[in-house]
């Protein structure tokens, strides 16, 4: 996208509590959250060629964290989004130590295991977690911050900088010599392994990012929902994340960001008609794959190459 | 003593379900290199099928036998006319199959409703044996028996038929396999449809004592998959070491340890990652 498509969706983006009911404004937030949630993802798959069906466990494992802090410690916006960030950072390191002794399906695999057994500590540790009912309660932040986020508009905006923040950083780490060693990795490994590169290296510090980046969102889906739930780190979400990177465009810095809007507002206009949304949601994975498997930004390019 | 015979006893022949479902995965996956997410969705089709035709025609058996053929029929046509059509990549493959694995989970709910439901035992094998002082529950060791026959079978199938040998030709390398007159095409096609088998075969067999219920396609695949990982893919005998290990570890994790039931499976499979990232029996 040049700076000009950038201006405008900054634009637009900006303006949408003007023009849009607070229903919708609380929409285009979901969208963002989980912009930002796809385009962490996107770090490992799009530039590092890493797939994993379990990036939803830094999510959720910041999520439960800002959640117990701000519910027993302090309601303090910086400590409760700080442990937010400290857990996804710990558990991506911690799990990004034992799936990238692997590759390609055992991958695949071994992250959904891994998340798997955050899902059933959620699940199964009720004292701690809420179990299946989660943790409700949690207030939007305002202590520890200049303004209350309390109304929709306030904290719509709050999420709108963090949004443009992530993308900045994202950006600047893809066009990074690190970036463009990662995309060099996802080329071919063994060459990278051959002019130099620490492979591992480069693979384990875009997993940690992205998990961090990932408990970005984990944590404000916890503010914007108000609770938290064992989904938050199923496969479910983990999975959700991957066909919003997959539809969007993998390895393009807003592939991801056109994915979660897409599905987000497909989750909204479905769910408002049936219950069947998990059916329309699998329908849709088939879809993607078969017929549009390099994503919007693929099919928009071959538009603009035949206008 | 009898705790611990009767704990064995339930760890191997839920490690023998396990059997039934990895080695239709790790078949599937050292052809044809798919990560198959909709195994769990063939698991919970065999068992709810099996169910309703038992109910509708009141004999297990029939039920049994058209919960079978109907899942084989299933993966053949998924495999012919969907599968096919992705590049062969692990990524695509995966959400493919997650997609039909959601589509399958949710129309199961549709039809067969959110509760729990159990198939019934044959009556010959509801009652219990005993042997000195301990009674073993007879289905249970029915279960077991179901699992070394399949065995059994797979082994003799793989090492001493035609059709096994090509299988392993494929497995080895394709296009040498294919140059020297093996139809790679239809044996892969062949080899999805004996995959959808056994995991439906695991549902009708589970399904008297793990039950039935939405959500048991994850968890059964999730378990599979932890399977294959500590018994290697592609590997029978890695499918079949690996069934009983986690059989074992999740039958005494949960009545041992109740809150850490997870950990006792999980903690094993990342020490054994952490050692061999290709599982016990897995290739390089």
């Amino acid at each position: 996208m040049n700076r000009a498509a950038v201006a405008v969706a900054a634009a637009l983006l900006a303006a949408v509590p003007l023009a849009l009911s607070s229903y919708h404004v609380g929409l285009v937030t979901k969208m963002l959250i989980f912009a930002i949630f796809a385009m962490s993802l996107n770090l490992v798959l799009g530039y590092a060629g890493l797939p994993s069906l379990g990036h939803a466990a830094y999510f959720g494992v910041a999520a439960y964290a800002v959640a117990l802090v701000t519910l027993r410690v302090s309601d303090n916006f910086w400590i409760g989004f700080g442990a937010g960030l400290a857990a996804a950072a710990l558990t991506s390191a911690l799990f990004g130590l034992l799936a990238l002794r692997a590759q390609g399906s055992y991958l695949l695999m071994i992250t959904l295991a891994l998340a798997q057994v955050l899902w059933g500590i959620a699940f199964g540790w009720r004292s701690l977690t809420g179990g299946d009912d989660g943790l409700p309660g949690i207030m939007r932040p305002g202590p520890g911050l200049p303004w209350s986020l309390g109304t929709g508009t306030a904290f719509y905006y709050f999420v709108l900088v963090v949004f443009a923040l992530a993308t900045g950083a994202l950006s600047i780490v893809v066009r990074s010599p690190f970036g463009r060693a990662l995309v060099g990795i996802r080329e071919s490994a063994r060459r990278m392994e051959v002019l130099g590169y620490d492979v591992w290296l480069h693979t384990y510090v875009a997993f940690v990012l992205a998990g961090t980046l990932a408990g970005v969102a984990g944590a404000l889906f916890v503010y914007y929902n108000g609770f938290v739930s064992p989904a938050y780190v199923s496969i479910v979400f983990s999975a959700m994340a991957l066909i919003m990177v997959i539809l969007g465009g993998a390895g393009t810095l807003f592939g991801p960001a056109l994915g979660s809007a897409a599905i987000v507002f497909l989750e909204n206009g479905i769910s408002a008609y049936t219950e069947r949304w998990l059916l329309v949601l699998g329908l849709i994975y088939v879809a993607v794959t078969l017929f549009a498997p390099t994503g919007l930004v693929g099919v928009l390019r071959r538009v603009r190459r035949w206008a | 003593m009898t705790f611990w015979t009767i704990q064995v006893l339930n760890g191997v022949s839920f490690g023998m379900l396990l059997f039934l479902l990895a080695a239709g995965l790790s078949l599937i996956f050292g052809l044809m290199r798919i990560l198959n997410l909709a195994h769990g969705s063939f698991y919970i089709l065999g068992a709810y099928i099996g169910l309703s035709v038992g109910r509708v025609t009141g004999s297990l058996v029939v039920g049994a036998v058209a919960a079978i053929a109907l899942v084989t029929l299933l993966g053949v046509l998924m495999e012919r006319f969907v599968l096919r059509r992705v590049p062969a990549e692990e990524l695509p493959q995966a959400l493919l199959t997650f997609g039909v694995l959601l589509v399958v989970g949710d129309l199961s709910l549709w039809i067969w409703g959110g509760t729990p439901q159990t198939l019934p035992k044959p009556e010959l094998l509801t009652g219990s044996m005993r042997a000195g002082d301990i009674v073993f529950p007879t289905y249970r060791l029915f279960v077991i028996a179901v699992g070394v026959v399949v065995g059994l079978a797979l082994w003799a199938f793989q090492e001493a038929t035609k059709a096994g040998a090509m299988i392993r030709a494929a497995i080895d390398d394709a296009e040498i396999a294919r140059a020297t007159g093996v139809n790679v095409s239809w044996l892969s096609t062949a080899v999805f449809g004996l995959g959808a088998a056994l995991a439906a075969l695991g549902g009708i067999i589970g399904g008297p004592f793990v039950g039935v219920y939405p959500g048991a396609d994850f968890e059964i695949l999730l378990l599979a998959f932890v399977v294959v990982i500590v018994g290697g893919l592609g590997s029978l005998k890695g499918a079949l070491v690996g069934g009983l290990l986690v059989g074992l570890l999740d039958t005494f994790g949960k009545a041992l340890f109740p809150g850490l039931a997870m950990f006792t499976i999980f903690a094993p499979m990342a020490l054994i990652l952490a050692i061999r990232p290709t599982g016990l029996f897995g290739a390089r």
